[in-house]
């Protein structure tokens, strides 16, 4: 992955910015320049709790490269309580424990590496409570 | 704008076409259509493709194939929506020439991917990048998810699922230009080996070479080509949102159900109309939900349709009768046009083994990712 | 003077047990247990590294300090297992914390002792008021080589602490640092594993140092063994902190609480600062805190702390290195193992 188009993700990967519509006050992550739901365009930053509910999910048996020696891994869609769905990975697991409405912590992993010599590539993956 | 028919179709066999590269393909196709039609120029190419340039470093497509078709100088362009891109040429074509621009256009769609390209990548690219793709889901990871959803909310089983598999391989066997012509048993789809849970291998379409061409001309001027045309009734187009996790129901294809409205607006007809379809079964979940999205039957209904016979050759509203992509082979930019191919057959009662009984009305989706853009066509025997 | 604000550890959740690595080498696991007094270690996710650790221990300590990131002027990271050669771990993790731009962020390294380092450091900032805020973190996914006495033990966690000077949880009491140059155990540029002189590792490295600069420290304070309430040496394998707090006249009560190895394994530049939050678990008003360092190469830090009223109070806002230790874990393989910490060839 290229460096400046991973840099610019940082605020979102890393702090899970994310955008708070003004007009409706709809929820974006990442955060965009207009809402989906109104089309407003003024909005004010704001930040995904460090928690979410899965909505749905599946494992992965047939990774891309990239992945290779993590599958089969799970991956769902969840939603924080401010309303925000992302797609993450969901590890320190058994993968076929993860159910839709299993509660999640989302944790500060190491997504991927750009081959032996290119950029490390960080991100949030989910981890069930308890 | 004016009436619009397609009078010739052209297609190469779907597989591993090792010797055929992507322009032997693209040339194959059209050749069959042009000859077909006795055709000798084109006012218009538009050509469906999703990638040439990830799966074999090509783009730029529009300008070779009319140059390796002996047609250099006609205006040309690719066409892109993923695996929604040859029922968007399609569409492109029938503009065209409902507008009067044009009269002698040729839809085509092409894909060569077996050229050793990193398929899983690639076709990981008509997913959203920076949320989807950069966490390590596949395209067939993003239809598992929509699986879990529709089985979560409307208890679909697996064995629904399998249906899919089952019939639209019943179907596939008898097409001569499937990519597989044999059947498969429910048993054989629930123990292939897992690739997304709870997708197995015989749930998803396979990695295909291929490509297939309709020529489209005014209504008015269609007998000069063909005694049998078939006119194109309608035509709906639409997106949704692009990462599945920005839907509002992972388990519903509203950019589907969007476009198959605007169809069937455009084409004043009703679901109940339809004696035949071909819809995007790029995995087994994709048909039961484009089913409900189309309104064939109602939301939740999908699996007990198929499973019912409803969908299969001799039951009510035969769906994929080509095999479908499962069976017939889904070379990306080719299978939009390949699906309108096979409604262009039925309504000329030429579908051989396939044949649904006095077809007269049909239809065909074509989506491209995990259902961000959708492209319904209605057609109508003449 | 400057103290401990805020502090937390985090420790991966896959384990490997001794006598599965053992068994894989042909030796007998029940001589390994009694020999290094060990049962299992922690072992990184593939998805897992220092800076990961960093974050979530980082995380944690910001919980428990209460105070906005932005007021961190320094952040330090000290390890052997930096994800980058060159390019900095404290970068990335202080993004993600939500600290700076205004900070001056540095990686150290000194072997196992890279973490009290960054901790020293930070402290003596604080200290001399140049910064408000100032955090100091140990963590390693170190390796050790395949069929190596080390494999038994280096493992992978960190801890992080916030220095401030007030609302603190621990006081700063005092502070020593005892270096000499002994090639005990280096790696060389570009090598994968680390190469170690044997028993050279013992007395001549480690016992010279820990001894030396606890010895030290005691004497500057004026405090002997028994004021202390806990104390916590880096702990390369069950036995030598065990025999170095025994020579210093520490109690086994004394040692037990920071004594993580048995079920974490050596944790390198966290190995005594994640000794360190398990003894902040626990730890009441006034009790009296020893903590050495050891570091390869070689040097000790030790830090004399008092655990403040405070401590109790907040240190419930994130989770105890007791409750991760006995927490939700998976036990790997050998081969699981093996292709986690990438020992098995793959193509590219």
């Amino acid at each position: 992955m290229p460096s400046p188009r991973y840099w610019r993700e940082i605020p979102s990967r890393y702090r899970l910015e994310a955008s708070r519509c003004c007009g409706c006050g709809k929820v974006c992550y990442p955060a965009r320049r207009v809402c989906p739901a109104c089309g407003a365009s003024d909005w004010k930053a704001t930040r995904l709790s460090h928690h979410a509910k899965v909505v749905t999910s599946t494992v992965i048996h047939v990774p891309p490269t990239e992945f290779l020696n993590e599958a089969p891994y799970a991956m769902a869609i969840v939603e924080t309580p401010e309303g925000a769905r992302l797609m993450i990975q969901i590890v320190d697991c058994d993968p076929d424990e993860v159910k839709p409405g299993t509660e999640v912590n989302l944790e500060f992993r190491l997504i991927r590496k750009e081959g032996l010599s290119g950029i490390l590539c960080y991100g949030h993956k989910g981890v069930p409570v308890g | 704008m004016r009436e619009v028919a397609i009078v010739a179709a052209g297609m190469t066999r779907f597989g591993e076409l090792w010797q055929l590269s992507l322009r032997d393909l693209f040339v194959e196709a059209a050749m069959e259509a042009l000859d077909g039609a006795k055709a000798d120029h084109l006012d218009a190419i538009y050509v469906g493709n999703m990638s040439g340039g990830q799966f074999v470093g090509q783009e730029h497509l529009a300008p070779l194939m009319a140059d390796h078709l002996g047609m250099a100088g006609v205006a040309a362009t690719r066409v892109e929506s993923a695996c929604a891109s040859g029922g968007m040429a399609l569409r492109q074509a029938f503009l065209d020439v409902a507008s009067g621009a044009s009269d002698m256009v040729l839809a085509a769609g092409v894909e060569k991917m077996n050229d050793g390209a990193d398929v899983t990548a690639v076709l990981a690219s008509a997913a959203d990048q920076e949320t989807e793709a950069y966490h390590g889901i596949t395209f067939p990871g993003l239809y598992a998810m929509i699986a879990r959803a529709h089985m979560e909310e409307f208890g679909t089983t697996e064995e629904d699922l399998a249906a899919v598999s089952v019939k639209n391989h019943k179907h596939g066997a008898l097409n001569p230009k499937a990519q597989f012509g044999r059947e498969v048993t429910t048993e054989e789809v629930m123990n292939s080996s897992m690739v997304a849970a709870p997708l197995r291998l015989l749930h998803c379409s396979p990695v295909s070479d291929g490509a297939a061409a309709v020529l489209v001309v005014p209504l008015e001027r269609a007998k000069e080509f063909t005694d049998r045309p078939v006119r194109i009734l309608g035509s709906g187009a639409a997106t949704g949102s692009m990462a599945l996790a920005d839907r509002q129901d992972p388990a519903f294809l509203d950019a589907v159900s969007l476009s198959a409205g605007r169809a069937y607006k455009m084409a004043g007809i009703r679901p109940g109309d339809l004696n035949v379809a071909e819809v995007h079964d790029c995995f087994s979940i994709a048909e039961i939900c484009v089913t409900e999205a189309l309104c064939v039957v109602d939301r939740g209904k999908g699996g007990e349709t198929v499973r019912s016979g409803y969908t299969s050759l001799g039951g009510k509203l035969p769906m994929n009768t080509s095999g479908g992509l499962k069976s017939k082979g889904h070379p990306v930019g080719a299978t939009g046009v390949a699906q309108a191919i096979e409604i262009f057959e039925q309504l000329r009662g030429e579908a051989g083994d396939r044949q649904v009984k006095d077809a007269h009305i049909g239809l065909a989706q074509n989506m491209g990712g995990s259902g961000a853009s959708s492209v319904v066509h209605i057609f109508q025997r003449v | 003077m400057a103290g401990i604000v805020g502090y937390g550890a985090f420790i991966p959740r896959n384990r490997i047990k001794s006598e599965e690595i053992a068994r894989q080498w042909g030796k007998d696991p029940d001589t390994i247990r009694r020999g290094l007094l060990l049962e299992e270690k922690s072992v990184p996710g593939i998805d897992e590294d220092t800076i990961t650790i960093s974050v979530a221990a980082g995380r944690a300590a910001l919980e428990r300090a209460g105070i906005d990131p932005t007021k961190i002027g320094a952040l330090y990271i000290g390890s052997e297992s930096h994800p980058y050669a060159v390019k900095p771990s404290g970068t990335v993790v202080a993004e993600a914390l939500g600290v700076g731009p205004e900070v001056h962020v540095a990686d150290f390294e000194f072997a196992c002792k890279a973490g009290t380092e960054a901790m020293f450091v930070a402290c003596g900032l604080v200290e001399s008021k140049r910064v408000e805020y100032a955090m100091g973190i140990g963590a390693d996914t170190s390796q050790g080589a395949a069929n190596d006495a080390l494999e038994f033990s280096a493992s992978a966690g960190g801890a992080a602490f916030i220095f401030g000077r007030k609302n603190l949880l621990a006081d700063v009491v005092d502070t020593y640092s005892y270096t000499s140059d002994t090639p005990d155990f280096w790696r060389r540029e570009g090598e994968f594993y680390p190469r170690h002189g044997g028993r050279f590792t013992g007395e001549p490295a480690y016992f010279n140092h820990v001894l030396s600069a606890s010895r030290a420290i005691l004497d500057k304070t004026g405090l002997k063994a028994s004021d202390f309430r806990y104390a916590v040496f880096h702990m390369p394998n069950g036995k030598f902190p065990l025999a170095a707090g025994k020579k210093l006249g520490f109690k086994k009560k004394q040692l037990e609480q920071g004594w993580v190895v048995n079920k974490m394994g050596n944790t390198y530049s966290g190995s005594s600062p994640t000794g360190l939050a398990a003894i902040l678990d626990v730890a009441e008003a006034d009790d009296l805190i020893l903590i050495t360092s050891f570091g390869s190469g070689a040097g000790s830090d030790s830090f004399v702390l008092k655990a403040t009223a405070e401590l109790p109070k907040r240190r419930a806002r994130a989770p105890t290195v007791r409750a991760m230790l006995d927490g939700r874990r998976r036990y790997l393989t050998y081969g699981e193992y093996a292709k986690y910490r990438e020992k098995i060839i793959v193509n590219t």
